[in-house]
C-alpha cells in the first residue's frame, strides 16, 4: 500500500501530507491541554521533543521494535506531562504559561548536553519506519478518540473548567484532577507525534523544538479554532501548507506569514472555526437550534 | 570573587530589569503578554548602532534615537496589530497577534542587515577600575546609572504626574477609568510608548556591553525578560525591577558557580521554583477568585 503510494504521489507533496499528518496529532494533543481545558501551555514542543529523542535512542541505541519505540516515547513525554500538570494546581493564565516555556527550555538545554543525544549536533540516521499509512491511520484513530472524550462527561467537565473553573468544581468537577489529565492526555499525544517525527525525517536536533516550535502548535490551535478539533484540523492543515505557499516570495516568506497572523486575528479573532464542534455542525445540518458558546477568556 | 559576579550580575540584571518594565506596564493595564517586545529591543539595538556608526553621533544622542524610534515602533504596532483586536477577542487572539508582529520584525531585520553578528565600533574608552579586589569596567557603571536614572524617571512619571496616575487608574479598571473621562486609547498608546523606549535603551546599553548585535537577539532577552516580569509578580512596576535585578543575579552565579552550558536553563529553573512556592510572584498580589 507504502509502496504504491509513493509511486503516485510527487514526494514533495507526499512529504507535505506526511507533515499535516503529524502536526495534527500535535496539534490535538495542545487542543486538549490549550483549547478545551484553557490552560495556556507554551511549551508543547518540549513534551514533543522528549517523545522524538526517547523513541529515537531506543531505535538506534537499543535496537527496540518501532511500535514499542513509539509507546516508550508517547509514555515519556506523558510522564512529564503529568509532572507539568501539578503546578497547574496553584498556577493560573500567564503564569502557567510562563512554567511551559521555562519547561521546555530547560529540556531543549538539556538535550544541547545530553551526550546519548548527540549534543547539539543532534541524532542522525534514525531508521525511516514513519509511514503514510501509519501516520494517517493514527490520524482517523486520534480524531474518533478525541471526539469521543470530548463528548464524554470528561470532556464536558474539560470546556466547563475552561468557562469557568469555580463553578465547574461547585458542579462537582474535581478540576485538579481533570487539569493534571488534560496535561497527560495532551503531552502523550506530543510525544507521539515527536516519535514519529523523528522516525520520518530521520534526523533531529534540539533547536528543531525550540520556543517557536511551540509556538507554531499554539498558532494551529488558535487560528483553528480554540478547543474545536474541525478547527484545530483545519489550523495545523493551512500553517503547514502556508509556509510551502509562501516558498515563491522567497526570503519574504517570514515576513508574510508572520503579517498573515496579524491579520488573520484582526478578521477572525476568535479563529476560523471558532468552537465549532463535529456534534453541533450535525444538529444545524439537522434544521435544530445549537447554542455555540463564545470563548471569554 | 561572589562580590564581582554580584556587580555582573547586577549589571545584566539591570539591562533585563529594563525590558521586563514595558512586559509589565503593558500587561498590568490591557493582560496582554507582548511578545514583540524583544523585537523592538532588538530594533532598538540597531538603530543605535546605526546612528553611532553612520551618522557619527554621540553615544548619548543615539540613545535618545534609539529610544524615540522605538517610541513611535511600539505605538505603531499597538495601533495596527492590537487595538483592533480589543475588547472583541480572546486573550490568547492577542498573544498570536503579539507572536506575528514578532516574527514579521525579526525577518525584516534579517532582511535589513542580514544575520551576521555587528559590533559597536571601539569609540568608547573603556576604564577598568581597581575597588578593593572588584574589577569595575566604566561602562558597568555607566550602564547601572543610565539604568537606575530611567527607573527613577518612570517612577516619578506613574507615581507624580498627571498621565502616570490615568496609567494606574487604567490599570485598576479599564472600564471605570473610560467613564472618568480618560481617553483609554491614548493611555494604552502612552505606555506602549514608555514600554519601547525602556527596551531601546536596554538594547543599546547590551548591544555595547556585549558587543554584540544581531537579528535574533530579541527572542532569548525577550523571553528572560518576561520570565523576570514574572518573577517580580506581573503587572507590577517595582516588581519587575527587582525580578529582573534578582533573576540577572542569579543568573550569573549559576553560570560562575554551576555550569555555563545550562546557563539558560538555570535561570527557567530558579523561576520554575518560585512559581511553585509563590504563585505570584515576589510582588505580585495575590488574587482572590470571586464568583
Amino acid at each position: 500500500m507504502d509502496a504504491l503510494i509513493s509511486q503516485y504521489i510527487d514526494p514533495y507533496y507526499l512529504r507535505i501530507l506526511m507533515l499535516i499528518g503529524i502536526n495534527i496529532i500535535l496539534a490535538l494533543g495542545l487542543n486538549l491541554i490549550t483549547g478545551v481545558t484553557g490552560q495556556l501551555s507554551m511549551g508543547h514542543a518540549g513534551f514533543m521533543s522528549i517523545g522524538a529523542y526517547t523513541s529515537a535512542i531506543l531505535s538506534m541505541q537499543m535496537g527496540s521494535p518501532f511500535f514499542l519505540s513509539l509507546l516508550a516515547g508517547a509514555m515519556a513525554a506523558a510522564f512529564f506531562g503529568f509532572l507539568i500538570g501539578i503546578p497547574t494546581l496553584r498556577l493560573e493564565g500567564d503564569y502557567l504559561a510562563m512554567v511551559t516555556i521555562g519547561f521546555a527550555e530547560i529540556i531543549r538545554v538539556f538535550f544541547l548536553n545530553f551526550e546519548p543525544g548527540g549534543k547539539a549536533v543532534g541524532l542522525s540516521g534514525i531508521p525511516q519506519n514513519t509511514t503514510f499509512l501509519l501516520v494517517w491511520t493514527l490520524v482517523i484513530i486520534i480524531i474518533i478518540l478525541n471526539a469521543k472524550l470530548l463528548n464524554s462527561r470528561i470532556g464536558r467537565a474539560f470546556y466547563a473548567i475552561r468557562e469557568n473553573e469555580i463553578a465547574a468544581e461547585a458542579s462537582g468537577i474535581n478540576s485538579t484532577r481533570l487539569k493534571v489529565l488534560a496535561f497527560t492526555a495532551g503531552a502523550s499525544l506530543a510525544g507521539l507525534g515527536g516519535g514519529l517525527y523523528a522516525h520520518y525525517m530521520y534526523f533531529i536536533r534540539p533547536q528543531d523544538f525550540a520556543f517557536m516550535k511551540s509556538i507554531e502548535l499554539l498558532n494551529m490551535v488558535v487560528l483553528g479554532g480554540m478547543g474545536s478539533i474541525p478547527g484545530t484540523i483545519l489550523g495545523s492543515v493551512i500553517l503547514t501548507l502556508l509556509p510551502e505557499m509562501l516558498r515563491i516570495v522567497a526570503e519574504y516568506r517570514l515576513l508574510f506569514y508572520g503579517a498573515l497572523l496579524v491579520i488573520l486575528m484582526i478578521f477572525r479573532p476568535n479563529g476560523l472555526l471558532g468552537d465549532v464542534r463535529v456534534y453541533d455542525i450535525k444538529k444545524k445540518l439537522q434544521g435544530k437550534k445549537v447554542g455555540l458558546w463564545q470563548s471569554s477568556n | 570573587m561572589i562580590w564581582q559576579q554580584l556587580l555582573n550580575g547586577l549589571t545584566l540584571g539591570s539591562t533585563y530589569a529594563l525590558i521586563a518594565l514595558g512586559y509589565t506596564m503593558v500587561y498590568g493595564i490591557i493582560q496582554l503578554i507582548n511578545f514583540a517586545h524583544g523585537e523592538i529591543y532588538m530594533i532598538g539595538a540597531f538603530v543605535g548602532l546605526f546612528l553611532v556608526v553612520n551618522t557619527g553621533l554621540n553615544i548619548g544622542v543615539a540613545l535618545l534615537g534609539a529610544m524615540a524610534f522605538c517610541m513611535v515602533l511600539g505605538m505603531l504596532v499597538e495601533l495596527i496589530a492590537y487595538r483592533p483586536l480589543r475588547g472583541r477577542a480572546s486573550r490568547l487572539s492577542g498573544i498570536i497577534s503579539a507572536i506575528g508582529v514578532s516574527i514579521f520584525l525579526s525577518t525584516l531585520m534579517v532582511l535589513i542587515a542580514q544575520t551576521n553578528t555587528r559590533r559597536y565600533p571601539d569609540i568608547f574608552n573603556i576604564q577598568t577600575f581597581q575597588v578593593g579586589t572588584l574589577q569595575v569596567s566604566s561602562l558597568q557603571v555607566i550602564i547601572l546609572v543610565v539604568a537606575t536614572l530611567l527607573m527613577i524617571g518612570l517612577q516619578l512619571l506613574v507615581q507624580k504626574t498627571r498621565v502616570g496616575k490615568a496609567m494606574r487608574a487604567c490599570s485598576q479598571d479599564l472600564e471605570a477609568a473610560y467613564l472618568m473621562g480618560i481617553n483609554v486609547n491614548r493611555i494604552i498608546s502612552f505606555t506602549f510608548a514608555i514600554g519601547s523606549a525602556l527596551a531601546a535603551a536596554g538594547g543599546v546599553m547590551v548591544g555595547i556591553y556585549y558587543n554584540a548585535v544581531w537579528p535574533y537577539m530579541g527572542t532569548m532577552a525577550g523571553l528572560k525578560a518576561f520570565a523576570a516580569a514574572i518573577l517580580g509578580g506581573i503587572g507590577s512596576i517595582p516588581g519587575a525591577m527587582i525580578g529582573g535585578l534578582t533573576l540577572g543575579v542569579l543568573e550569573i552565579l549559576g553560570v560562575a558557580f554551576l555550569s555555563s552550558s545550562y546557563k539558560d536553563a538555570i535561570a527557567f529553573g530558579i523561576l520554575i521554583l518560585v512559581l511553585i512556592i509563590r504563585p505570584q510572584g515576589i510582588m505580585g498580589q495575590k488574587i482572590t477568585k470571586k464568583v
